[in-house]
Order: structure tokens, then sequence, then C-alpha cells
């Protein structure tokens, strides 16, 4: 009895597996018709559950994938070709077999559904396809098919001999087990290592290094049993897309890159569903019809893309259509027409932040309600799903011409790198995702470093105010340590900066992840807790809950309401390059880069003088020098020395001008708000969310050499 | 009869009150234990300690029975008891033996009983010479959201 029921569950795991591929095939085939490879693989299937379920006594199932083998096999035989309709009919056998096993696993046997109707579709798709007279041998298949199919599991075994000797079937329990016990020892490990430190032995020493290179290669060993390629969830979307395509009246293909990107098994589970939704809503909502595409100047059919790549210690899922793209416009009204934003909002936001509005909970644009999608529950699902591993996703799209959803995970979710820092006398771990750099203020830094809008602290990182988040005050903790040293730990959460203020930043750390419990798990704060190295407990911060709480973001409704007087937006095709600069008589200026030939220093005493002007020698001419504090506030020139100058290159002739600091190069698209009667500025705008003078260059260098412009001009 | 019946019960001290839980809920007891501090959590949630490489919430019994805090000395003792939520540990100012009792000496808590403890103690045990209040875990381990 026991020996059955194993015999039973290999069944139903190899079942589940070949089924898989199946839907995959059979979309396949349909496409290409001709495929022989493809054919005989989708034969040895369903001649392998006929076969085993026939030996096991499931009567029911063996009469399906009877019949289901006799249309394959007349389609061998060339007697029929697949279309439409029979790949339509043998999908519906597969679910039908589905349906079976999933009884078979559930009650241990076949269920009392009725499956004729499926059969009796295949039988008739058989004899229609042929002759009446050849109808008779596929009645008696007991002597036609054992020959075929022997010959097509011999040769399965020779191509590929190496697959079913090499690998084994592991229990994903018994994985999980190892992964936990592997998160115990390299606990274990980092406080030998810790105590290491202490000891002078150098046997000791030198048995805890192999000890520490032995625990990290199984770690990593461990962590790829649990890796698996995304093309396994990917291999259900041929068949997804297609039910979903022929639903809707649509013809889509689907194209996949990257299939082989390996991820984490409960990474993989959790992306499953959102990504299943994706791809729905990209059938349903994005591809247009066939008739419109055409009237559009498209293809009839539509085409989904799925791409997979690693980036920097993350995992980018992108699925593209080539649909009619977001209506921008459409989405801002329907918004405003459920209350989710008021109208005033609408107006103020950029695209890029309406088209975000489809993940917000209760949104869709679709018209009617379909039973594909529609509901308007879904977009928030797939985000909050996947934030809650971790990820992010974000949407791209363009009127027209598609659509794309752009989402990063991270590798796993069970051990991962951590910087450790102190607040209030506690250690706590912030992934290191998150971490984009430290700035350590020291003395006067620390001082005046600092600034403050009523009571919201800034620091000026690179010219840019980065707002900071005291931790010790946002988890309401006693702040320890000296107050003449600031630590900042610029993070980011929700494509927002800010910097985490704390006492002390110590190592990072590889970090085993564990749950918290019941009592604590709401806390937004916290996304878990750690075993340091000397046993003690950590907290785990969870970035974007810290940002929230401190209100550096905010959800998209407040967060666009206080943007609308500014000019924000991503969009880097209508973006320009910006020189930002520093003058004594503006705080900050900025002129366009592509102006710009090169950015040079030039110390002091390289500076001499022609007449009135002050000149260089610069790639063996002679270049004047124009100082912006002069032209501006007719002060001198400051002391600083290297002089950072900024070179202009016209008709072979150049002018260099000199400016108090270089602060940065952005990327913004500038919009004037305020025209300039000053000579020299064409007007300010928001840059950086500071105001900014934009710098008129030609005027400045016709003002301060008149020259220069006549003799390139004649040159 | 009287096998079929028995019960044991893990005691232990808080405050005035000598209390139990059913012995086959109770995980372990330990001693006093590095306590990590959760900020922002709900106030009897005393902090986090390190069972092992599993990490345990503890909770402070004297604070979910609204009693004074402990005096900055006394160091208490943890009964790690097990929950749908996986385990809990419950900080008790000292530990008793474990003990058997009838349900002939069970009665229900009487109305009177105040405060807190009302919602806390399911039942009482009328010993010889004491009563044995019956401590339900799951409300005792269910936080309130707010601190």
């Amino acid at each position: 009895m026991d020996d059955r029921e194993e015999l039973i569950r290999e069944f139903l795991i190899e079942s589940h597996e070949n089924l898989d591929h199946l839907d995959g095939d059979l979309v396949e085939l349909e496409k290409d018709p001709q495929n022989r490879e493809r054919l005989d693989s989708i034969f040895r299937t369903i001649h392998t559950i006929k076969g085993t379920c026939g030996f096991l006594g499931f009567s029911k199932l063996e009469a399906v994938s009877h019949t289901g083998e006799n249309l394959l096999s007349r389609m061998r035989d060339l007697k029929v070709t697949l279309d439409a309709e029979i790949t339509t009919a043998l999908l519906a056998m597969v679910d039908a077999i589905r349906k079976m096993l999933a009884s078979i696993e559930a009650t241990g046997n076949e269920g009392d559904d009725d499956y004729s109707a499926v059969m009796a579709d295949i039988t008739r798709l058989n004899q229609g396809g042929a002759k009446a007279a050849t109808a008779a041998p596929a009645a008696t298949p007991g002597a036609a098919a054992p020959p075929a199919p022997s010959a097509a599991d011999d040769s399965a075994d020779e191509r590929r001999p190496a697959v079913s000797d090499s690998s084994l079937r592991v229990d994903v329990g018994l994985l999980e087990k190892l992964m936990n016990l592997v998160g115990e020892l390299v606990l274990a490990r980092n406080q030998i290592l810790q105590f290491t430190a202490t000891q002078t032995d150098s046997g000791f020493i030198g048995a805890t290094g192999r000890l520490n290179l032995v625990t990290s290669e199984l770690q990593e060993g461990v962590m790829k049993t649990r890796m698996q390629p995304i093309g396994n969830i990917w291999s259900k979307f041929p068949r997804i897309v297609r039910d979903v395509a022929t639903v809707c009246g649509k013809s889509v293909r689907i194209e996949m890159d990257g299939k082989e990107t390996e991820l984490d098994k409960t990474i993989i589970e959790a992306i499953k569903d959102p990504l299943t939704h994706i791809v729905r809503n990209s059938v349903d909502h994005g591809i247009e019809a066939p008739a419109v595409r055409a009237a559009r100047g498209k293809t009839p059919e539509g085409c989904i893309h799925l791409r997979a790549f690693h980036e920097g210690g993350q995992i980018n899922i992108e699925i593209s259509d080539d649909g009619a793209g977001l209506d921008i416009a459409k989405v801002r009204s329907k918004a405003v027409q459920r209350g989710l934003i008021t109208g005033d909002q609408a107006a103020a936001m950029s695209d890029t932040e309406i088209s975000r509005l489809i993940f917000l909970p209760g949104f869709s644009t679709a018209d009617a309600i379909t039973n594909v999608s529609g509901r308007g529950v879904g977009m928030d699902v797939v985000k909050t799903n996947i934030e809650k591993i971790g990820g992010q996703v974000d949407i791209q799209s363009v009127l027209g011409e598609g659509t794309t959803l752009k989402i990063k995970i991270p590798l796993t979710l069970a051990i991962i790198p951590a910087l450790m820092v102190a607040a209030g006398g506690d250690r706590y771990a912030i992934p290191q995702v998150s971490l984009l750099e430290l700035v350590r203020l020291e003395g006067d830094q620390a001082r005046d470093g600092i600034e403050w809008i009523q009571d919201a602290p800034f620091y000026r990182l690179r010219g840019n105010l980065l707002p900071l988040v005291y931790l010790s005050r946002e988890l309401g903790v006693d702040r320890v340590g000296e107050d003449d040293i600031v630590n900042i730990v610029v993070l980011t959460a929700d494509d927002r900066q800010f910097g985490l203020v704390v006492e002390e930043i110590h190592d990072t750390e590889e970090i085993v992840v564990k749950p918290l419990g019941q009592q604590i798990k709401g806390l937004s704060a916290f996304a878990g807790a750690t075993i340091m190295g000397d046993g003690k407990v950590a907290l785990i911060l969870d970035v974007l809950g810290i940002a929230q709480r401190a209100r550096v973001v905010q959800d998209v409704c407040d967060r666009t309401r206080s943007m609308s007087a500014q000019s924000r937006t991503e969009d880097a095709a209508d973006a320009h390059a910006l020189l930002l600069f520093k003058v004594a008589g503006a705080e900050r200026m900025a002129m366009p880069l592509d102006l710009v030939a090169r950015l040079e220093e030039f110390p002091q005493s390289s500076i001499e003088r022609s007449g009135a002007q002050d000149v260089v020698q610069y790639r063996n001419e002679i270049m004047p020098l124009i100082s912006l504090s002069q032209f501006f506030s007719d002060t001198a020139a400051p002391a600083a020395d290297p002089r950072q100058v900024v070179v202009f290159a016209e008709a072979g002739r150049s002018v260099g001008l000199v400016v108090d600091r270089i602060l940065d190069i952005v990327q913004e698209h500038v919009v004037v708000q305020r025209k300039s009667t000053r000579p020299g500025v064409i007007g300010s705008a928001v840059i950086q969310q500071r105001v900014t003078d934009l710098l008129d260059v030609h005027a400045v260098m016709r003002a301060a050499d008149p020259a220069f412009f006549e003799t390139a001009g004649a040159a | 009869m009287a096998a079929i019946s028995a019960r044991q019960y893990s005691t232990f001290y808080l405050g005035g009150l000598y209390l139990g839980v059913e012995v086959l809920k109770v995980q372990e007891l330990i001693r006093s234990q590095e306590m990590t501090r959760v900020p922002l959590a709900p106030r009897v949630v005393h902090g986090l300690i390190n069972l092992r490489g599993q990490i345990v919430t503890a909770i402070d019994l004297r604070c979910r029975f609204d009693m004074p805090e402990r005096a900055a000395g006394e160091r208490p003792m943890n009964v790690v008891v097990r929950t749908d939520e996986g385990a809990v540990s419950l900080l008790v100012d000292e530990i008793g033996d474990v003990i058997e009792v009838h349900d002939g000496q069970f009665e229900r808590a009487p109305d009177t009983i105040k405060g807190r403890a009302n919602d806390l103690v399911t039942g009482v045990y009328k010993m010889r010479d004491r009563l044995l209040l019956v401590l339900d875990v799951d409300r005792a381990v269910a936080v309130e959201k707010k601190p």
C-alpha cells in the first residue's frame, strides 16, 4: 500500500511538471504546426501519463489521455494538421487531466466529474480530419500505440541522459530546514569571529579563518539550491496570454528574455501572482483589438515582452506591451471622478505622477468590467505584494505606443547584507539595498552644517537639500553620544532620498532576517529582527516605514500636493543637463552644460594680466578670464586658489568664466518661472527644489569682451 | 477517576498573585535574559530575547496586570509559552512549582475580581492554603495595537 502511495506521489509530481511544459508546447506548436520535435514531446508527455495511470488503475484519466493520444498520434502521421480548434480541444484535455490529478492529490481518486464532452470533442476532430475508414485503427490503439512510444522513450533517454542522472528531487521543506541551519551557522560563525579578534593563538585564528570561508561557501551553496529560474513561472504565461487574448478577441504573442535569471524560491512564489496579473492586464487593457491596431498602423498581432536581468544585487523584471498605452487624460479624469485626488491636484501633477495613480486602490480605467480584469482590484495589490518583499514597481507609458512596468526586487530575503548603526544605545540594522552613502560631520560642520526650516532639519548634500530624520527622536528613545559628531546615513525610499542621523555607525554584516512576533508586527518602523555576533537581538529598520513615519515620503496624493508649485519631472527625454555653480552675487546659478567645453582649475600664480584683462595660457593660446563675481556684484574675485574656471570654446577661440565653486551637474526639466531684468541673467527656475538663476552666457561674454564674438565670427 | 480530571499547572508569582498556566502550554522556564527593547512598541512589550536562535517577544505581565513596575534591581523570570503565533515569553516575579489540581477545586473567576485580572483570569483553583488563578495565555499575549 505504501509503495503504491509513493508511486502515485511520484506520478503526480512528474505529471504536474510535464503539464506545465505541455501548455507552452501546445501554444508554440499552434504557431508552427510542422515542428516535429514539439509534437513528439507533447505526444510523449500524454503517453507517459496514459501509461502510468493505466498501471495505477485510474481508468477515467487513462481514457481521457488516451483519446488525446490518438489525436496526437494521427498528427504525428501527418493525417491531421493542428489548427486553433484542435489546440483548444487539446488544452481542454490538459485542463481535464489537471483537474483529475488535483482530485487524486486531494482525495486519492479521480473524482466524479464527467469529461465525456472533452473526449467527444477530440474524437470528433480526430475523425473530422480523416477519412472514415482510418478511424478504426485509432479505436484499437492497444496494438498500434505501444511500439511508437517505446521508441520515443528510448530516443528521449539518448538525447538527455545527463539530466535524469545528475539531478534529483529534494523536498522543499528539507531545503528550508537547511537554510535555517545555515542561518544559525552564520550567526555562530559571526560570534566566533568576534571572539577571535581577542585571541592570539595562530592555530586557532587559522582554524576560524577556514571556518569562515567554508561557512560563506556553504551559505552560497545552500542559497543556490533555493534558486529557481524565473522561466518556471513564465512558462505558464503563453497559455494565459492565449486564453485571455481569445476571450478578448485579440491576437497576442509573448516574447521572453532572461528566462534563466534565477531568484530565491520564496521570491518566485511571491511575485507569481503579481506578474500573472500584470500580464493579464496587458493583454486585456494594453493591447488593442486587431482592427484598431491595423487602423493605427501596427501589426494586427500585439506583443508582450518579458525581460529579466540582474543589476546591482537586485533582479529587474520588465513587462512591456506595444498596446495603446495609458491615456493620461483619462486616468486624470477617472481619478478625479472617483475622488482619489482633487481637480487642482490633478492639474498640478506631472504625467509620470498621474500614471502612478493606477497603483492606488480602487482604480481602473477599463470602461466595462470584463471577467478578466477591470474590477479595480489589481495594480494596488500588485504594488503592495511587491513592496512586501522589499521590491519596487514603476510604470512608464507612451500613449499609442505601449506601457512598460518595471519591477525591482531583491535576490533573496533570508540573508541580507546590512549596515549596523546605533541610536539611543541600541543597535539597529539597515538593509544595504536602501543605502546610498555615509556622511560624517565633525566640529563646526556638525554645528553649522544642519539647517532648520521650522522644526524640519536639512543638510546640504552637494548643494541639494537632504531632509534629515533623527533616528533616536523617531523611535522615541534618548540620544546617547557626543553632540559634535553627526553621522548621516543617506537612504533612498520610494525614489526619494533622506538622511538618517544616528549616533554610531558600525560595520556592514550579513544578517539573517527573522520575523517579529505578533505583538510588534504592526510597527511599520521595523522589518524584522536578527541575532548579532554577540548573541543579542537587533531590530532591522524598515527604511520606507521610517520615512513614512517621519513624513519624509508620503503617499501619492500628499506628495503631489506639496509639489504642485514645482515642476519636477523624471522624464529624461525633455530634461537638460545643467551645470550648477556659485558666484558671490547670487547663491546658485546654472548654465546649459552643452555650451561648456571644459571645466578647468588654474592656480592663482598662473593668472597673468593683459591690459585690464586677466588671462591664462591655455593650450598654446591666451585665454581671457571673466570673473562672474565681478560681473554681477563688482566685488573683487575671491581668493580661492586654484580658481575654478568654466571654459567656453567658439570658432577656435576660448574664454574662461571664473566661478566661486562648481556645485553639481544635474538633469532637469527647466521651466523659467520669473523673467529677469538683470543683465546676464535669463531668469529664475526651481532646480533641485531651490531657486536658481539661469546665466545668460552670451550676454556675459558680450559685455565683458565685446571682441570675442566679432573676432570669432570673423575668423 | 481522579486521575482523569487532574491537571498539571506550572505556577508563578506576580505582585501578590499566585498564577498558573497549564503545563502543556509552557515551553520552558528560564532566568532573566539579555533584552533588546523595542521602541514604539506597546508598553507591555518589554523587549526581544534570543532563545537559542529564535527571537521571542517578552511581555511584561506586571504591566499587563496594571501593577507597579518592578524595582530596579529585581530581575524577572521568563515563562516561555506556546501560542498559535509562536513562542512568547511572560515576565514574572518568581517561579513556583508544578502542581496537580482537580476539577473539584475549580471555580469560575468571581465577577468581583477587579481591574485587568478580570479579563486575564479564567478561573480559580481553591488550594488548601491559597488560591491559584488560571491565566488566560491567549489574552495575556494579545496586545492592543496602540501603545
